[in-house]
């Protein structure tokens, strides 16, 4: 499903067909897929109004106005009949029941990047809040939307929170201004806390692995610690260094391949696919020989949120790797072998990483740093994948399909699928 | 003193004219001979001359050699003057004397220039002393500048030192007095921040009430129709038992969590102690039983038989309890102690290699040197007698090979009688085969010309039949299945002929072809491929059901087939 200022196209998958049209009230901001694939939601926050569309039957239809109240953020329940809006000013998030067009109110909700958490399976929700200056976090029950536990946390400032993908413990991190990571349990004891130092900036980002086992917490230090699910405590530290030296790690590097052009094929006026040739470059990765030193950018020291740490983390589904992106360093990828805990190899790229995503069925990770290619990483290699065209696919985010067969690839104005073939054995 | 020599080398050189000189000299005045000396510093030959003509002239002849007498008797020298007689000179006394002085002045002018030599040595080592002390004075001036100089930029370098302390305890107040303003301000804002967020409340209190007060008469909810639970449920009231119901739930998913937890940890456990145990076992192996003192070795008996003993019970006891504190411990303390008794053990082997290089006696060296010959002597006996062994050996070869002729060719006309009486035999059984082998050639081409005649006339009959048949039916009986089976009856005959081509045999061949000539239905189920079966299955009914086929080209096929079966 994509969204043109206030329509909704519904696409197949694999073939790109028109299945719906869809017209909305106004611009739509955002959309989001009910977890059965049924209803699509369309908030459009400057309205205050969330339409609901279904997919089975092309005339049902369904308006949620917040009225005055406005509106900020609009998610789905994990059940599919439940639609969760943030009034503006995050006064309350109401719970509007698509079964029983009843509505449930959650109040003095957080105003943060992460504040409301479904388990993976779908069964627990937890929501940050916070009232008379202190943290509180709720734990409901999604079923019937019974309050289950409350409880405040020790933190100064409660940033976000994560739940571990087997729905037991969940990690509630505080403000960069102080390095804090609690985990509670899921009826609410804290299981333990964590803190790597006391003044500098603390966490930037968090990552649970896939089994549960590990969770990776990037500081703005520009260090990935992990911690075990056993004891809570830090078996290791992971380091984002300039300059590379130890000689088990892979660097490829993306160098820009000159353009070959027939001189003989040149025509006037060049057609349209010659001259997208000419001005698009082509680049593929070559080996660079240890030791390497990648650029590192000094932040600037008088800004807030400095482009310093570790930025972006992200565990493969298979729990074996784990790729880091550190913003002193904004062309690399770091992937980690989390079974020897080493460093196994860096893509160094030609622009800044934009954004990486692993594929949620093998261990093959795909990047796109703003030009027109796709980067494939998997340990057996590595490819650049170019969006052929015309003109130029600036590719700004990347997202996989669920088998793991396809991959959407957005730009600012344009998307488009990418089909990997599965390898005939 | 170089007045003297002054004056004696003129003296030297001539002697009358010098003695004259000499004498005149006399005469002058002898008290004033200082002066006179003085006066002859610079002579020449003639002032000399005149000069020692002014000590004795015509006039003092004999004062001055009383004089001279006199001189002489004080400095020691015999009188000049003959004996008694008062003024007759002694002219030999006067050589004699003159001699003497002479040689005086010899001596006095060595003794001059020896010591006038030193003089000079002596000065030159005074100028080079005091050339040394100039410079060592120099030297010294210097090294004390250098000294002084040193001097100051210890004092700089001290007082350096002195100013980064100082710095560096500066910055540490500095740094501990910026830490403290840190915390002050940290708290300081917090204390805003939690004002901010108060007024921030009151605001979204209020604005709450607000929007709340305001009351949209439109609904907020605008559905078209319900719909249905994605599980199928109805909704349920919010009640204490769904409340207990939840909790329950969300222990269960806790609990199973933790089960499942304590399993893995519990096979990891296990594993770990198989592995823990098969160690004990390796070291226990590795372990010598023998060469102990009678102390160790009743310790080592007493643990060994400890060890078996847990060995036992720990194998039985991992059946029942796995996590008993005492049997981990049981086990991790006979590991160690195994461990170090084998670390004792490899401690001892260096120490007996290192020895054992260094040659230093002791009782077990001794007694593995002793060994040592003793299997070294052993191993030469052995020697001797492999030796003594290969030598008879080789006598008793050369025996057989020099033996007489008459022996040999005996013996080898044995073993080719031998041979050659196998070698009929075989010869004999050969024959035999090959006579078998002819006759059952025989009887099978017989039995081939037979089939050929039979099946000829078979054939014969079969193409009459059909020639009946198409003759009784009218012209419409061209059927599309005439020529199927005829494209399969040529396909299956051709893979006939290849299979028979195939065989090697040429009797099997020949017995394949006669087979298929004798029964020709049969003949199709005899094919490899299950599909030719089945083709063949459906020409047979199709050709007994139909009854259609074109009877013109059968024959031509029934022709061909032949044609080929000959050419095999």
């Amino acid at each position: 499903a994509s969204c043109i200022q206030h329509r909704l196209v519904v696409r197949d998958a694999s073939s790109l067909q028109i299945l719906q049209l869809y017209t909305c009230l106004d611009q739509i901001q955002h959309i989001e897929w009910s977890s059965d694939s049924l209803f699509i939601l369309c908030a459009m926050y400057k309205r205050g109004v969330v339409q609901v569309w279904s997919l089975e039957q092309p005339d049902w239809h369904c308006k949620i106005d917040e009225g005055s109240a406005g509106l900020v953020a609009s998610c789905w329940s994990p059940d599919g009949r439940h639609i969760l809006n943030t009034t503006e000013f995050h006064l309350r998030i109401t719970v509007w029941s698509l079964c029983t067009k009843s509505v449930s109110y959650i109040k003095y909700p957080k105003a943060c990047q992460q504040g409301v958490a479904f388990t993976k399976d779908g069964r627990y929700m937890a929501v940050a809040e916070r009232r008379d200056c202190k943290d509180f976090i709720s734990i409901f029950v999604c079923s019937n939307w019974q309050l289950l536990r409350h409880f405040d946390t020790e933190t100064q400032d409660l940033f976000g929170i994560e739940w571990a993908p087997n729905g037991c413990v969940l990690a509630a991190w505080d403000t960069c201004l102080e390095y804090k990571v609690l985990l509670y349990s899921l009826d609410g004891r804290l299981l333990s806390s964590y803190c790597a130092y006391e003044w500098p900036l603390g966490v930037k980002s968090i990552a649970w692995s896939p089994s549960s086992q590990f969770l990776a917490i990037g500081s703005f230090d520009e260090k990935v610690r992990i911690l075990n699910h056993v004891t809570w405590k830090k078996i290791t530290e992971l380091d984002h260094p300039a300059t590379i030296t130890s000689k088990k790690t892979i660097v490829y590097k993306e160098v820009e391949k000159s353009p070959t052009v027939d001189t003989e094929r040149l025509s006037f006026p060049p057609t349209r696919a010659l001259a997208s040739s000419l001005f698009s470059t082509q680049s593929k990765y070559d080996i660079s020989q240890v030791p390497v030193s990648l650029q590192y950018i000094k932040p600037v020291a008088d800004r807030a949120n400095p482009k310093v740490g570790v930025g972006m983390l992200a565990f493969s589904a298979d729990n074996c790797f784990l790729a880091t992106k550190n913003d002193n360093i904004p062309n690399a990828v770091w992937i980690w072998d989390i079974r020897r805990l080493k460093l196994s190899v860096v893509l160094e790229q030609l622009c800044t990483i934009q954004n990486f995503q692993w594929d949620p069925c093998q261990p093959r990770l795909a990047v796109c740093t703003g030009s027109s290619r796709v980067y494939l990483w998997s340990p057996a290699g590595c490819i650049v994948v170019q969006v052929p065209g015309e003109g130029d696919f600036q590719i700004t985010s990347l997202s996989w399909h669920s088998s793991g067969d396809s991959m959407l690839l957005l730009s600012k104005d344009h998307f488009c699928v990418c089909y990997l073939e599965r390898e005939e054995v | 003193m170089g007045d003297w020599k002054t004056i004696t080398v003129p003296v030297l050189s001539s002697d009358s004219r010098n003695i004259l000189a000499y004498t005149s000299e006399r005469q002058r005045s002898p008290t004033s001979m200082n002066s006179q000396v003085l006066r002859l510093s610079l002579p020449s030959s003639k002032n000399m001359y005149n000069f020692f003509s002014a000590f004795c002239t015509e006039d003092n002849i004999e004062q001055s050699i009383s004089y001279i007498d006199r001189e002489l008797t004080t400095l020691g020298f015999p009188s000049i003057y003959a004996e008694s007689k008062g003024k007759e000179l002694n002219l030999i006394a006067i050589i004699n004397c003159m001699n003497e002085l002479l040689s005086l002045q010899h001596k006095n002018l060595r003794a001059q220039e020896e010591v006038e030599m030193q003089h000079l040595k002596l000065g030159s080592d005074m100028d080079h002393l005091q050339n040394c002390y100039a410079k060592l004075k120099e030297q010294l001036e210097l090294s004390k500048r250098e000294i002084v100089g040193l001097q100051e930029r210890d004092r700089q370098l001290q007082s350096k030192n002195r100013n980064l302390h100082q710095l560096l305890k500066n910055e540490k107040d500095e740094v501990q007095k910026l830490q403290n303003i840190i915390s002050s301000r940290a708290t300081q804002y917090n204390h805003d921040m939690k004002r901010k967020e108060r007024e921030y409340n009151k605001l979204k209190e209020r604005l709450h009430q607000l929007v709340m007060n305001k009351k949209d008469k439109k609904l907020a909810m605008e559905v078209l129709n319900y719909v249905g639970r994605a599980d199928g449920k109805r909704g349920a009231w919010r009640t204490d038992k769904t409340e207990a119901r939840n909790e329950e739930e969300m222990y269960k998913v806790l609990l199973s969590d933790y089960e499942q937890r304590q399993k893995q940890l519990l096979m990891e456990n296990a594993e770990l102690k198989k592995v823990l145990q098969q160690m004990k076992k390796d070291i226990i192996s590795l372990l010598p039983p023998q060469k102990q003192k009678p102390k160790e070795k009743s310790e080592d008996g007493l643990v060994l038989s400890d060890q078996e003993e847990d060995i036992g019970e720990l194998n039985k006891d991992n059946m029942w309890e796995l996590s008993c504190e005492t049997v981990r411990e049981q086990l991790t303390n006979s590991i160690r102690k195994q461990w170090r008794m084998l670390k004792n053990h490899v401690e001892k082997l260096d120490n007996q290699v290192s020895r054992g290089h260094s040659g230093a006696l002791n009782e077990k060296d001794v007694i593995s040197r002793e060994d040592h010959e003793l299997e070294t002597e052993k191993l030469e006996l052995e020697i001797q007698q492999c030796k003594e062994m290969i030598k008879t050996q080789q006598q008793l070869l050369q025996q057989q090979l020099t033996c007489d002729d008459d022996t040999t060719l005996l013996l080898q006309d044995c073993y080719l009688l031998e041979e050659r009486e196998r070698l009929q035999e075989e010869w004999r059984l050969f024959r035999e085969q090959k006579k078998n082998f002819e006759k059952e050639r025989k009887s099978f081409t017989e039995a081939a010309i037979r089939l050929g005649l039979e099946r000829k006339a078979f054939e014969e009959d079969r193409g009459a039949w059909l020639k009946h048949q198409f003759l009784s039916m009218t012209a419409d009986c061209k059927s599309e299945n005439v020529t199927t089976p005829s494209a399969f009856l040529r396909s299956n005959l051709t893979d006939g002929a290849c299979l028979s081509l195939l065989g090697s045999d040429p009797d099997i061949r020949l017995l394949k072809s006669a087979s298929r000539q004798r029964k020709l239905p049969s003949v199709f189920s005899r094919t490899v491929s299950p599909e030719t079966c089945h083709i063949s299955q459906y020409i047979t009914q199709n050709s007994v059901a139909s009854e259609k086929p074109a009877a013109d080209k059968m024959p031509n096929l029934w022709v061909e087939s032949d044609d080929k079966e000959e050419t095999e």
